[in-house]
């Protein structure tokens, strides 16, 4: 493709692995048994989110989400299924503060794996609210069920 | 001058009285692609209200000192350039409102609610805003009434016979946006106000994306209620207009109470003010309104004409040229239609479009355009919507084009 001004800016944010997330969502669809549900909304753009957990003694054994969105968080609710499957609870918890801490912080320590393309959106105020919506819905369904967690 | 020459000389000029369109995005030229959320403010609005901030502040209908006599002078003429504006019959009908939804708000509370009842039913659209909707349904909680919906069809075009036909005597009031602010449908409110009152059924307009495209004339509309805001015909934001036939407002009660709206105040009885004053409680947005007078001038300068000229060639112009990218899916097709052009990508989000669109100094609105039951009608969960104003040109079409491929490159 032609590269025009402004490009290489705009490719930190869809960095390869967020739009190949997008485009081919892991883990997307339902839990037969789910153990934990939340559900997550970002009013501003209507994305809908519905996450799926099942925990057996104290291991997220499957992950899985259904809903609609934009690249950024369908990607991250894609890399998040990806990585807290197999994962402990305090695991996955501490993986959702640190991705907390990035996106609205200034940390600088690297995300995990494939997580730190999330950080791509720091320099988007009205998109980090995408990144974060299935994390809050893992918070939210870790710490009950059936909450509607909200990323206003 | 010929009027095509005349026509190209004023679009020349017109964008350079607007300074927030000459600076640079991202690295990119500005391209203003969203004045259906907001329009920029011309110098002429800008400096009035710093000018007045400066020299002429005070309170308004106060004091009797110099600068509360300017102040009041400022706002009261700003009232005459909105009565001459839309022609209304007199200023006693131009209540000042903070904007379109406080208006409609108004109307609501002070004219529907004291007479709705079980049974009563209140008439809209499937294309109103948020703000045509939400607070019939606080009277319809409120009294029992019942809000009805007319439908649309598939380009975004209202299907009249069917709103026709709901309009019966159980109908206290038909609420009709007239030009769409998602899907840039212009409806035939003059047919539409000669049916309803062929039924004696009241009509209030939401006329926010009408008043800066186009000449309104409520007396000939013959409407009872037309509003609009301030912020979206080049003026500040935090103003707004409710026209009102006289003798509808003067039996309505008041929607606030404060000062500034009453003749006299006892603890056992208050005598509310004359008209528009009853409606405008506490102290308004003076300076708002100052700057919104400085629009209308301004407006008036240009002309409404020469307005609608520019924006309707650039709007076939913009259209044609979406129409013809991959993939894309336009949502709004009506045959009459203003400003407004929202489409869909099948593979590209429109919070996506959005943001890739900024990196290329493009600003369009992306979402749902405070408007979700039009976009659940669409199937959509949301559009990304390029609105025009008089400063627009092709340029900036052609730029909204060349950002767009960029995004489909990227998303391939």
């Amino acid at each position: 493709m032609i590269e025009r001004p402004g490009d290489s800016e705009v490719r930190e944010l869809y960095r390869a692995v967020i739009l190949d997330h997008a485009r081919n969502p892991r883990h997307f669809g339902r839990v037969p048994n789910p153990t934990h549900t939340a559900e997550g909304i970002n009013p501003v753009c209507g994305d809908k989110l519905r996450l799926f957990l099942e925990v057996r003694s104290d291991t997220i054994d499957d992950a899985r989400f259904e809903g609609t969105g934009c690249a950024i968080s369908l990607a991250s609710a894609s890399l998040m299924a990806e990585r807290i499957i197999g994962r402990s609870v305090a695991e996955a918890t501490r993986d959702a503060a640190a991705v907390d801490l990035s996106l609205h912080g200034n940390s600088v320590d690297a995300l995990p794996g494939d997580l730190e393309a999330l950080k791509g959106v720091r320099g988007y105020p009205s998109r980090v609210k995408c990144a974060t919506l299935a994390w809050r819905a893992l918070d939210a369904a870790i710490a009950g069920n059936g909450v509607v967690v909200k990323t206003e | 001058m010929l009027a095509q020459e005349k026509q190209a000389f004023a679009a020349e000029r017109i964008r350079s009285d607007f300074p927030a369109l000459d600076q640079s995005v991202n690295g990119r030229p500005l391209v203003y692609l969203d004045s259906a959320a907001s329009a920029q403010q011309p110098n002429a609005v800008i400096d009035a209200v710093r000018e007045y901030s400066r020299h002429d502040h005070a309170n308004v209908h106060r004091g009797v000192h110099t600068l509360s006599h300017r102040a009041t002078d400022a706002y009261e003429g700003a009232r005459d350039k909105l009565a001459n504006f839309i022609n209304a019959g007199s200023r006693r009908e131009i209540v000042f409102t903070s904007g379109t939804t406080e208006s409609i708000n108004l109307v609501a509370q002070s004219f529907v609610r004291p007479k709705a009842k079980p049974g009563d039913r209140i008439l809209i659209t499937h294309m109103e805003h948020h703000a045509n909707i939400v607070p019939w349904q606080i009277v319809c909680e409120q009294t029992g009434a019942e809000l009805v919906v007319a439908p649309i069809d598939d380009t975004g075009t209202l299907d009249t016979q069917a709103l026709i036909e709901l309009m019966d005597d159980r109908v206290l009031l038909l609420g009709i946006v007239h030009v769409s602010n998602a899907l840039g449908t212009v409806n035939p409110v003059a047919d539409i106000v000669r049916e309803a009152h062929s039924r004696n059924i009241p009509v209030l307009i939401d006329g926010a994306q009408g008043v800066p495209h186009s000449a309104i004339d409520v007396r000939a509309l013959d409407c009872e209620f037309y509003t609009f805001s301030g912020h979206k015909m080049f003026g500040p934001t935090g103003t707004g207009v409710l026209y009102g036939k006289e003798s509808l407002l003067e039996a309505m009660p008041p929607y606030q109470g404060g000062g500034d709206m009453i003749l006299e105040v006892g603890f056992d009885k208050t005598v509310y003010n004359e008209l528009p004053y009853k409606f405008e409680a506490g102290t308004p947005n003076i300076s708002g309104f100052v700057g919104l007078g400085a629009a209308v001038d301004y407006l008036s300068g240009i002309g409404l004409d020469t307005v609608e000229s520019i924006e309707s060639g650039l709007l076939e112009y913009m259209s044609g040229r979406l129409a013809d990218l991959d993939g894309i899916r336009l949502i709004g097709t009506a045959r009459h239609k203003a400003s407004v052009q929202s489409f869909v990508f099948d593979d590209i989000h429109p919070h996506d479009l959005g943001t890739i669109l900024d990196h290329q100094g493009v600003a369009i609105r992306t979402g749902h355009h405070c408007a979700m039951p039009v976009m659940k009608f669409f199937g959509v969960p949301g559009t990304a919507r390029a609105s025009l104003a008089l400063y627009n040109n092709r340029d900036d079409v052609d730029q909204l084009i060349t950002a767009l491929k960029t995004a489909q490159d990227m998303f391939a």
